[in-house]
């Protein structure tokens, strides 16, 4: 089990409130991603339910216990670190079995967990070396073996794949999908990049100055964000947000429309301007147009065919179902 | 591009050091060659080098005279008894001060070392009443606690840059997996500052083994160490400079074979933290 429930938390430093007001629910089972830019306050978070960090004001409530003031350790919970946080001399297989070991189990049920770990994170060959002897993708394996032998009420990932190459970090996104599959367990993952939110969470928390911006599903958030923060922040390419006369013309402050929502063509739609950079990506181009007189650049996405040239003069068309409206305050109407 | 070392100059590099290293190595070496010497050979003038008779009878006298092993015996109780009491205590302050640090903490940790700029002979006067008073005068405990609160800053301030380099995570990774404050300093930061302890144990038994000013002013006979067996080879005896020599060989030979094996560790314990 692994319910977690935030109440009114409020976390300071000094003087500088990090984290104001905030009320969460995790639901038992969920793969929920916290994301935001740097400095949002999405680790700080995960620190005051880990209990590294105390709340200044509100309650914590694991499973429907009070946990505000219990320790860290005893919270149940497991957390694998951006930085591993492996323990330098030990073996693999005592990293792995600390803290079966502090919760004095039995020596024969530590090895038999530590080696259904090992076998389960590819790591039986591994079980002897140090920390220090393995790649980061291994060293990753063990941090979440240490995490998964303890049969958690909750995983927490504070930026677990940042310091991996991005090869590396695609395959372990898909393990540690695979992973919630298989545990069912509730998990929490901070990141700072949408796409692993988009791939990986059942609920995306989108936190911008502590403050919570919008909860939801991935489609959710990506189909109807509720400010344009959210807009911008959720999708790659990001959305493309237009102020001005063309916003007026739909009775909003600012519009927004996905680069996959607006049509390329030599001529005959509504706007136009000039191509800058193209990026292709084989199955698809995004073009970079500038001199629209609507925003400084508008992304678009087309086909992977679609053979524009730098400095030609295109033609866009919006598809009209597609557009978001955003009043003065950026919030959706 | 790195900077090019030519032959020659590597030759002038390393004869320039072996020079400053002999400069420096000096004193000790003609000590030694001194306590080989006859009496008359070593206050000959022009001095003689090498080419003397070579003789132990200085050791055998010396040995004679005074109870080496009973100096020894005090040098080494006194010596490891108060850099393991100070690293006792040491090793729970500096993690207070490297982990849970407080506005206040550089201003301890500066306030610390001033006291090491304070003469000590300021405070003898003081010490020394204390010392009648408690009874504590020429004894092994006495000594032990007065060296080991004199070194006491230095092995803070040595164990608090070790922990400093110590990543904070491993330790809430402890912390996550179960660990309370006991285990999580056996268990984890212990084994991981072992070669940093091991730095400050080994500087701190040099310090309190050379220590002269407290060991000289504070024992007499029981509690004398080393220190108290080369003194009492200088001025009352006359000058006896072979035998003076002798007892000094004798005293630093513990610490210098010690220094030799270790250097590497030293040297590593001294200059951590400034290069990362």
């Amino acid at each position: 089990m692994g319910r977690i429930t935030l109440e009114n938390i409020t976390k300071s430093f000094g003087t500088t409130e990090v984290i104001p007001p905030l009320d969460l629910t995790i639901e038992d089972g969920e793969f929920t991603v916290f994301v935001g830019p740097s400095g949002c306050g999405k680790s700080t978070l995960l620190r005051l339910i880990a209990g590294l960090e105390d709340v200044t004001s509100g309650k914590v409530s694991i499973d429907g216990t009070d946990a505000t003031m219990v320790p860290p350790a005893k919270r149940g919970l497991a957390m694998v670190f951006q930085s591993y946080a492996l323990y330098p001399h030990m073996s693999v297989r005592k990293n792995i079995a600390f803290p079966l070991r502090m919760a004095k189990m039995d020596p024969g049920e530590i090895t038999r967990r530590v080696e259904s770990a090992a076998d389960v994170l590819n790591l039986t060959d591994y079980l002897d070396r140090r920390p220090g002897q393995l790649s980061g993708g291994q060293r990753q394996r063990v941090a979440i073996g240490r995490a998964i032998v303890r049969e958690p009420a909750a995983f927490l990932f504070d930026e677990p794949l940042s310091n991996l190459d991005a090869a590396l970090r695609v395959g372990m996104r898909l393990e540690i999908s695979e992973l919630h599959e298989r545990l069912k367990t509730t998990m929490i993952y901070v990141t700072h990049d949408q796409v692993e939110a988009m791939t990986m969470a059942d609920k995306i928390v989108v936190l911008r100055a502590g403050h919570i911006e919008q909860v939801g599903s991935p489609l959710d958030l990506y189909r109807t964000p509720r400010n344009t923060f959210v807009a911008g922040f959720i999708g790659s390419p990001k959305m493309n947000l237009i102020d001005g006369a063309e916003a007026a013309k739909h009775d909003a402050h600012t519009i927004g429309i996905r680069p996959e929502h607006i049509e390329v063509s030599e001529a005959g739609g509504p706007w136009s301007g000039v191509v800058g950079v193209s990026e292709h990506l084989g199955s698809d181009t995004f073009f970079h147009i500038h001199d629209t007189g609507l925003a400084e650049t508008l992304t678009v996405r087309a086909g992977g065919e679609v053979g524009f040239r730098h400095g030609d003069r295109v033609s866009l068309t919006p598809r009209a179902d597609a557009l978001h409206r955003f009043d003065d305050k950026g919030l959706r109407l | 591009m790195a900077r090019a070392v030519t032959p020659r100059r590597k030759a002038v590099n390393t004869a320039l050091a072996w020079a400053v290293g002999l400069i420096l190595f000096f004193p000790i070496l003609w000590t030694i060659l001194t306590s080989f010497k006859t009496e008359a050979q070593a206050i000959a003038d022009p001095p003689i080098f090498l080419f003397f008779d070579w003789t132990l009878e200085n050791y055998a006298i010396v040995q004679e005279r005074s109870d080496y092993m009973r100096f020894l015996w005090n040098s080494i109780i006194i010596a490891g008894c108060s850099t393991l009491l100070g690293v006792a205590i040491g090793v729970p302050a500096a993690w207070s001060m490297a982990f849970v640090p407080s506005k206040r903490t550089k201003d301890i940790l500066l306030w610390m070392l001033s006291t090491k700029m304070l003469p000590a002979v300021g405070v003898l006067y003081p010490i020394y009443i204390l010392f009648i008073q408690l009874g504590l005068l020429d004894s092994r405990v006495g000594l032990t606690v007065v060296i080991m609160l004199i070194n006491l800053p230095i092995i803070i301030w040595m164990l608090y840059t070790y922990f400093k380099e110590i990543p904070g995570e491993i330790l809430e990774a402890a912390r996550m997996d179960g660990a309370g404050l006991r285990e999580e300093l056996i268990h984890v930061l212990t084994p991981m500052a072992i070669p940093g302890i091991a730095s400050t144990v080994l500087l701190n038994v040099i310090l309190a083994w050379n220590e002269a000013f407290w060991t000289l002013n504070l024992t007499a006979v029981d509690a004398a160490p080393l220190t108290a067996f080369i003194a009492s080879y200088s001025s009352p005896e006359g000058l006896f400079f072979a035998k003076l020599s002798a007892a000094s060989t004798m005293a630093i030979a513990p610490i210098l074979i010690l220094g030799w094996f270790s250097q590497k560790q030293l040297v590593r314990g001294l200059t951590f933290g400034a290069v990362k």
